[in-house]
């Protein structure tokens, strides 16, 4: 059974722009899937999709053999966005907390799942902190540990390291990887970043833009567990040049900086 | 962390050197109001200015002789002015923290129920703006008339109306506050299939929060207005607002029993706001550019 399978799923939005077309993908447990693309592609409209966020025009989801709406009552999938999304008025631990105090988690069960999570994290001894005291790859830390509290099976990264800097978003970019390695979950992933992309999954989708659909899919047949020098042998550079191309082939690299008004789709 | 940490004692030392900054500045305001005054009377005394009004004995005493007024009896042989005072400012304090519980209390579920309902907000907002449009001072003698019939003790109707001046900007900023929600909150709210009621009390009420004090702090000092407003046209008696009538009667023979009054007001008011700042420093533990 795949962890998420989409049938011919598409997306207008009222303005009658028409943000998904024709989209189907299955994706396998513990596989790490990037959705990669231009702004405007949709991606980040096709993970909301997933995580039955927003409902698709035509088409169906499918998480775990089970609705998507049914998926996220079901508590199947934690998402982290751009931005780490904290609440500032409760601290590192709380914030953590947060789903598991929704799920009516003991407060003993509570206190030592999040010393866990700070640990998966490397955050151990900032528990107590509030969020607004810690760096900005700190708190998308602190928000992976949140998405990934309550166990579930799938991970919806909506361009988690995105607003971090290179030296911050490389360091994460390998703690995922060994935290996707330690927990055995799920990854959908978007991103901008053809390197990122290569570097951490094992199927890159390729979308292109007018209207948001699925151009192709690169295989990353990269060994695993990846590590820094993964990034400097010539295979990688082979794949990262091989996702540029695919993405020229679907318009993407064509140069046009005109994007369509997705005021909906603001990622 | 360590580097955290090690922050702290500097960060100690700057904020008691910011306090200490406040003290000089609150004291520096109190001599700079004391010069302008004794200042405009001197200056208007050897002018003889009309303009805007006459500057005499009566109309601005010297700071000091309304600083004696406070040991000097009501009555001969009588207690000072300040022991009078002080029974009055307690007796208008009691309405006025009621009146500002109840407003608060109220405005705060209007917002509630408000930020919920598209149609009750279209529909009801309109009349709550109307509300506060409506003269209080003709409005006091009802309410305390009406709710004494209903067996109510005149003080509470006093609350009733100092909490008529204290829910609506309890009631508006709430309700900014409920809406003013990060989206990507919500949807994370939503991913945890977390329900309205929860989404209320884990999300949206604690972002609302700086705004509920911003507002609270308003309200602090019009519950102070509203329960002096109370007392007057009701004739209520043993409030600072009764104070006032009766010093505005011998005003020209005791001008300073009335200024004397008006400071312990604006004093009322001044601690009432001091109190929900502390409050507000106690409970929202944020961010320092986030507490307003």
């Amino acid at each position: 059974m795949p962890a998420v399978a989409i049938k011919g799923v598409s997306k207008s939005f009222r303005a009658g722009v028409t943000a998904l077309t024709g989209i189907d993908l299955e994706v396998e447990p513990r596989e790490f899937v990037s959705l990669i693309g231009p702004s405007g592609c949709g991606k980040s409209t096709l993970l909301r999709i997933i995580g039955d966020l927003i409902n698709p025009s035509a088409g169906s989801v499918s998480v775990n053999g089970k609705s998507a709406e049914q998926a996220r009552r079901d508590h199947d999938y934690g998402i982290v966005f751009q931005d780490a999304v904290l609440y500032d008025w409760r601290t590192v631990a709380k914030n953590i907390s947060l789903p598991l105090e929704l799920l009516r988690w003991s407060r003993t069960r509570r206190s030592a799942r999040v010393d866990e999570m700070l640990e998966l994290v490397e955050l151990s001894g900032f528990g107590s902190h509030y969020p607004w005291q810690l760096s900005g790859g700190m708190q998308q830390r602190v928000s992976i540990a949140r998405a990934l509290s309550f166990s579930p099976s799938l991970l919806l990264m909506d361009e988690p390291f995105g607003a971090l800097d290179e030296m911050t978003r490389e360091r994460l970019n390998a703690e995922l990887l060994r935290i996707w390695q330690e927990t055995g979950s799920t990854i959908v992933f978007v991103t901008h970043s053809i390197p990122e992309a290569v570097f951490l999954s094992t199927r890159v989708v390729v979308m292109s833009p007018r209207p948001g659909r699925i151009a192709s899919i690169v295989e990353i047949d990269l060994p695993q567990p990846r590590t820094t020098a993964t990034r400097e042998e010539p295979r990688f550079f082979e794949l990262v040049t091989e996702v540029r191309e695919r993405l020229a082939a679907g318009g993407a690299l064509r140069g046009e900086t005109q994007e369509p008004a997705l005021a909906e789709e603001a990622s | 962390m360590s580097a955290i940490a090690a922050e702290q004692p500097r960060d100690a030392r700057a904020a008691a050197a910011r306090g200490a900054l406040r003290a000089v500045l609150f004291v520096a305001g109190l001599a700079v109001l004391w010069g302008l005054w004794e200042g405009y009377r001197w200056i208007g005394l050897r002018e003889r200015w009309t303009w805007p009004f006459t500057v005499s004995n009566v109309n601005m005493p010297h700071i000091h002789k309304i600083l004696a007024a406070y040991n000097q009896p009501l009555q001969p042989g009588g207690p000072p002015l300040r022991h009078y005072l002080y029974h009055n400012a307690i007796f208008t304090a009691k309405e006025a923290l009621a009146g500002f519980a109840l407003g608060a209390i109220v405005g705060f579920f209007l917002a509630v129920v408000l930020a919920h309902s598209t149609i009750l907000r279209r529909g009801l907002v309109p009349y709550i703006v109307a509300s506060q449009t409506v003269p209080l001072l003709a409005i006091a003698p009802m309410v305390v008339v009406g709710l004494g019939t209903k067996g109510v003790t005149p003080w509470v109707s006093v609350a009733v109306i100092a909490a008529y001046l204290t829910f609506f900007p309890v009631a508006i900023n709430t309700l900014r506050g409920l809406h003013a929600v990060d989206p990507r909150a919500l949807e994370l709210m939503r991913s945890y299939a977390a329900g309205r009621w929860k989404i209320l009390w884990r999300l949206r009420v604690p972002a609302s929060l700086p705004f509920v004090f911003s507002a609270l702090k308003i309200s602090a000092t019009a519950s102070v207005i509203g329960a002096i407003i109370g007392e007057t046209p009701a004739s209520l008696e043993g409030g600072l607002g009764y104070a006032i009538v009766n010093f505005n009667q011998y005003y020209t023979i005791q001008p300073a029993n009335l200024w004397a009054t008006i400071i312990v007001c604006a004093l009322l008011g001044i601690f009432l706001f001091i109190a929900v700042s502390v409050v507000e420093l106690l409970v929202l533990k944020r961010a320092p550019e986030h507490v307003a």
